[in-house]
């Protein structure tokens, strides 16, 4: 029996080395899991941080540029401090903060690096460089954040913020990581991918306590990050300085936009904000004062504020009625104050008058014979399609859509309908009687000031308009911007119609807004008093200038500043000097203008 | 003079090249642990583990010279007096020893530090060897039988003394030579059935199972023989006892000291606490795993190179080997080994002596058990115990104390023809 047990040793011996083998094999051969476990151990993906992309003017100005800021880190284990109070005296910490943030890195690590100071800014880091040196365990880490020299236009540039969970889940590309940095708002947001850049990324390899032990595979995988593209922004920077001067104390808009291009030139938001205030270490303490202001500085009116338009819309009312073949240049009224009110001007007017009189009782009965067309007995019937017709025509004009800014948040405003009626008063029970204030630009009908600021463009144009754009190159090319901008859009008007509302809108400024008008330059306009059950009415004018080869039109929106042609056609007068000349001579009138406070 | 007679010509070279091939193999990975590819060090340089092991090789290839030199009767005249003076010691360590780690389990003499426990491994051997050269001695018989275990279990109560657990299993690794000297098969049937029903109870967490599991196992093997009263009544008995053992083994482990209660808990469960007890079983796992079919390469090791395996250069040197060399260097390592073990089964089986036969079994049982336990261990097969690889971990005391043991078998292995004569 003996015998057998020395091969039994052997083929124990054998089963042994095999079962290893078999295990080795499905751990090492058999299951990668463990590679990546590995991987994740010891090799430690640092990623490097591109370099964001500049926004200029249209003049090259610069709008946004990155500022270095410099982070003070600290090393627990090599970090000493002999004199606490000396310490926080040179670095400008507070002893409390100091602690705190020094226990929280210890906390994270004692051998890897946090931040002990955040942001120190370029002054304080040119005084304290020097005693660094006396301080083990601390260094600095350079990183950039947004500033703007002029601190203006805020709402059309936006700001950068770190991701939040919503767009991280959005982003299916996968690109972000908690903690980056994205565009929030205005071009910023709108632009990011090309802003951007790419991050880049080197592999380090760590040791089991966190201990940089040099790049991996002597750095073949690292990719280097590639800075973000500059781009042009069609913003005027003197213009919108200066209109943004104009507007302060005031709550509203202007758009002014090249006619030609849609190329938007000025886009106030006022109030405003400082958006330098928005970038660097006080971002969310001043992000939280800035959201509960009353004055709502976030909120960017020009494209989501809604009104009615008031008297500026008697224009495209005049345009739809002459492309219908329902006015005519002679078309004759009187103005019948029993209808709607009206302020004195000579009476029965024809087209002419109606626009430079801004005659309420003309379009309430020219509106009529829009909508009641008898293509239906039924008096209600008639007044559906009717208005269902006119709104057709009316949304050409970009009102109640959206324009396609390239912003993001834009409303496109209201163009009520059939629909919007039948829901309110129930099919069938509403008639032109209801709806007469449509006539008048009141009613139901909202408009956002950069709608207002393309009607101009469109009454410049005699008939079309580029959707209105804040960016104009993309890296230094033109051409690189969305096709939406370069298309032209026919508003469904035939360009003679226009010839006569231009002349009545350069006429009108002697009607309802003298101090608007220029000795040398033929400004067409057009004043309105939006009216407002909640206080004063609100001020609006839009305008073209010159009249005869228009290169700037123009809308501006003074909430509570009464009737149109004080605040809003002096504003919109200056803005149109500043562009068109450079300066502003009438010293007087910008007095007047920055005098008026309309807000609360 | 033949050529046969040259003594040279008696020396089995086969072994010496394996012993050899491990040794450098071992020292080339004891640098590759200590290599962190910054401070870049030569493997020569004394102030490293790899420097030290070198004198430590050189020391063994001194004691290599001794052992060959010296007269073979040597080894078999002093092996009670050597036990006697091992046990001595050992029965002194746990006073005098310096405490590492909870443990009084090594000397300190100067600079060095030896593991009595170690070297008391070949002295309890060569014991053993002459106490079963005895013509009488018939390991059938029980009178026999506990005489010879009671030479492994005094040092074993000693070392447990320590404590040192890890040490002291390695003596369980005798019975593989008492298999082969006629220790009969009914105790390994038993302690085979014991250790399978003892993972079993602690594998499976719902003992239920078990109870299960034995009693279809127990009515088929009623069914399968003779349907007496005797058979039943005996398999009945042995599945209550089975049962009742494997309640009461939750009781048992309850009672062992935490550490070892936890090392047999990540065994069935590697990710209850990986930063924890887990962490030398996980981090080992992922070291060799990561390795992959041909390794990552010499000293480009993240895992070993970087410290994330706890005691990588000894008793975890094998992480270092499955992680820069892969599945195929673990198939050389493990292949070297198994034909150095193989190799000892035939030439214990060539001995014309049982002394050298015995002597040269309790070689092969000591290297199988620390050959298999300790990559088992490092793969997650088996407890984290701390015994090292032979020849390839770092140490003196574990190189030294396999050097000798092995080399006491070559050199009786090469006068086996005299050794015969002196018997007659």
């Amino acid at each position: 029996m003996n015998d057998s047990r020395p091969f039994v040793l052997i083929t124990f011996v054998v089963l042994i080395g095999l079962a290893l083998l078999v295990k080795l094999f499905m751990i090492q051969v058999a299951d990668d899991s463990f590679l990546r476990r590995a991987e994740r151990n010891a090799i430690q993906r640092i990623v490097d941080h591109p370099y964001r992309g500049l926004i200029y003017d249209r003049n090259n100005s610069l709008m946004v540029f990155n500022n270095p800021v410099f982070d003070l880190m600290v090393i627990p284990k090599e970090f000493s401090v002999k004199d606490t109070a000396q310490f926080c005296e040179l670095f400008g910490i507070e002893k409390e903060l100091l602690i705190e943030n020094y226990n929280a890195a210890k906390k994270y690590s004692w051998v890897k690096p946090s931040s002990l100071i955040k942001q120190i800014s370029n002054e304080d880091f040119a005084r304290i460089q020097d005693y660094l040196i006396d301080y083990p365990g601390l260094f600095v880490m350079t990183r950039s954040v947004r500033a703007y020299p002029q601190s203006s236009a805020a709402n059309a540039l936006g700001y950068i913020g770190e991701i939040n969970a919503s767009q991280l889940e959005r982003d299916t590309a996968k690109y972000y990581r908690q903690g980056d940095y994205i565009g929030h708002s205005g071009l910023e947001s709108f632009y990011e991918p090309q802003l951007r850049g790419r991050k880049g990324a080197k592999y380090k390899m760590v040791n089991v306590r966190g201990v940089d032990k040099g790049s991996f595979k002597n750095g073949d995988l690292d990719t280097a990050s590639i800075a973000g593209t500059n781009i042009q922004s069609t913003i005027d920077l003197d213009l919108q300085v200066y209109g943004e001067m104009l507007m302060a104390g005031k709550r509203g808009s202007v758009v002014a936009i090249e006619p030609k291009s849609g190329e938007i030139l000025s886009f106030i938001s006022a109030p405003s904000y400082d958006p330098n205030l928005l970038a660097g270490s006080k971002f969310g303490e001043n992000y939280g004062i800035l959201n509960r202001d009353v004055d709502k500085p976030l909120f960017i009116r020009p494209i989501m504020a809604t009104y009615p338009p008031g008297s500026i819309f008697k224009i495209v009312q005049s345009l739809i009625g002459l492309q219908e073949g329902i006015l005519t240049p002679n078309t004759t009224y009187v103005c019948n104050r029993s209808l709607v009110a009206c302020h004195n001007h000579p009476s029965p007017v024809n087209l002419f008058g109606a626009i430079r009189n801004s005659c309420n009782p003309y379009y309430h009965q020219a509106f009529r014979q829009m909508i009641n067309r008898e293509v239906s007995t039924n008096t209600y019937k008639d007044t559906q399609v009717g208005l269902d017709q006119w709104r057709e025509a009316v949304m050409k004009f970009g009102l109640g859509t959206r324009l396609g800014i390239d912003m993001n948040g834009e409303k496109g405003g209201d163009v009520p309908g059939s629909k919007l009626y039948n829901r309110i008063y129930g099919e069938g029970r509403w008639k032109y009687s209801t709806i007469y204030s449509l006539s008048i630009g009141q009613g139901e009908l909202l408009v956002t000031p950069l709608q207002m600021a393309n009607l101009s463009a469109i009454f410049a144009n005699k008939g079309y308009y580029y959707p209105p754009h804040l960016i104009k190159a993309i890296d230094g090319d033109t051409s690189k911007i969305p096709e939406k901008y370069k298309t032209k859009v026919d508003v469904g008007v035939d360009a003679h119609h226009f010839d006569m509302v231009q002349d009545a809108m350069g006429e009108a400024l002697y009607g309802t807004a003298a101090r608007a008008i220029m000795k040398d330059i033929v400004i067409a306009g057009k004043t309105g008093t939006a009216q407002n059950s909640q206080g004063e009415d609100h001020s609006v004018f839009i305008a073209f200038a010159p009249k005869d080869d228009p290169k700037i039109a123009i809308a501006v929106y003074v909430e509570n500043a009464g009737w149109g042609g004080r605040a809003a056609a002096s504003t919109a007068s200056l803005m149109i000097e500043k562009y068109l000349k450079g300066t502003v001579e009438r010293t007087a009138l910008e007095e007047y203008v920055l005098a008026g406070k309309f807000m609360d | 003079m033949r050529q046969d007679d040259l003594y040279i010509n008696k020396i089995d070279w086969i072994t010496i090249l394996i012993y050899s091939l491990l040794v450098i193999i071992g020292w080339f990975n004891i640098y590759a642990a200590v290599y962190d590819g910054q401070e870049t060090k030569s493997i020569f340089d004394f102030s490293i583990n790899s420097g030290k092991q070198l004198v430590w090789i050189g020391t063994a290839v001194l004691l290599i010279t001794v052992i060959m030199v010296a007269d073979y009767r040597l080894f078999e005249n002093l092996s009670i007096i050597l036990y006697g003076i091992f046990v001595l010691i050992l029965l002194l360590t746990p006073f005098i020893g310096k405490e590492i780690n909870g443990q009084r389990a090594w000397f300190e003499i100067g600079a060095f530090r030896l593991q009595p426990a170690e070297f008391a491994k070949f002295a309890t051997a060569l014991t053993l060897a002459k106490y079963l050269e005895r013509p009488s001695v018939d390991l059938s018989q029980f009178r026999y039988q506990w005489r010879a275990i009671g030479i492994i279990a005094l040092p074993v109560a000693l070392i447990m003394l320590q404590p040192d657990t890890g040490t002291a299993m390695v003596y369980s690794a005798f019975f593989v030579m008492l298999y082969r000297e006629g220790l009969p098969q009914r105790y390994f049937i038993f302690a085979l059935s014991f250790v399978t029903v003892s993972l079993l109870a602690l594998g499976i967490e719902n003992n239920l199972y078990l109870v299960g599991g034995v009693i279809a196992f127990m009515v088929i093997l009623i069914l399968l023989g003779k349907k007496n009263w005797q058979r039943i009544s005996f398999f009945a008995l042995m599945g209550a006892i089975i049962i009742a053992y494997s309640y009461s083994l939750d009781f048992v482990v309850s009672k062992l000291p935490t550490h070892q209660q936890n090392r047999i808990m990540v065994l069935f469960n590697p990710d209850l606490d990986p930063l924890g007890v887990g962490w030398n079983v996980t981090q080992s796992k992922i070291a060799i795993g990561s390795g992959g079919f041909l390794g990552k390469g010499y000293l480009e090791g993240t895992q070993t190179k970087f410290d994330f395996v706890p005691e990588q250069h000894t008793d975890f040197i094998f992480c270092t080997l499955g992680e820069e060399f892969g599945w195929v260097g673990s198939l050389i390592i493990i292949i070297l080994f198994m034909s150095l073990l193989i190799r000892l089964i035939i030439l214990s089986e060539r001995q014309k002596t049982r002394f050298a036969r015995v002597y040269g079994y309790c070689v092969v049982s000591l290297l199988l058990f620390h050959f298999s336990i300790n990559i088992a261990m490092t793969i997650g097969l088996f407890p984290v115990v701390g015994i090292p690889l032979p020849f390839f971990s770092y140490g003196g005391s574990s190189l030294w104390s396999f050097t000798i043991l092995l080399f006491i078998f070559i050199k009786l292995d090469s006068h086996r023809i005299q050794m015969l004569d002196r018997m007659n």
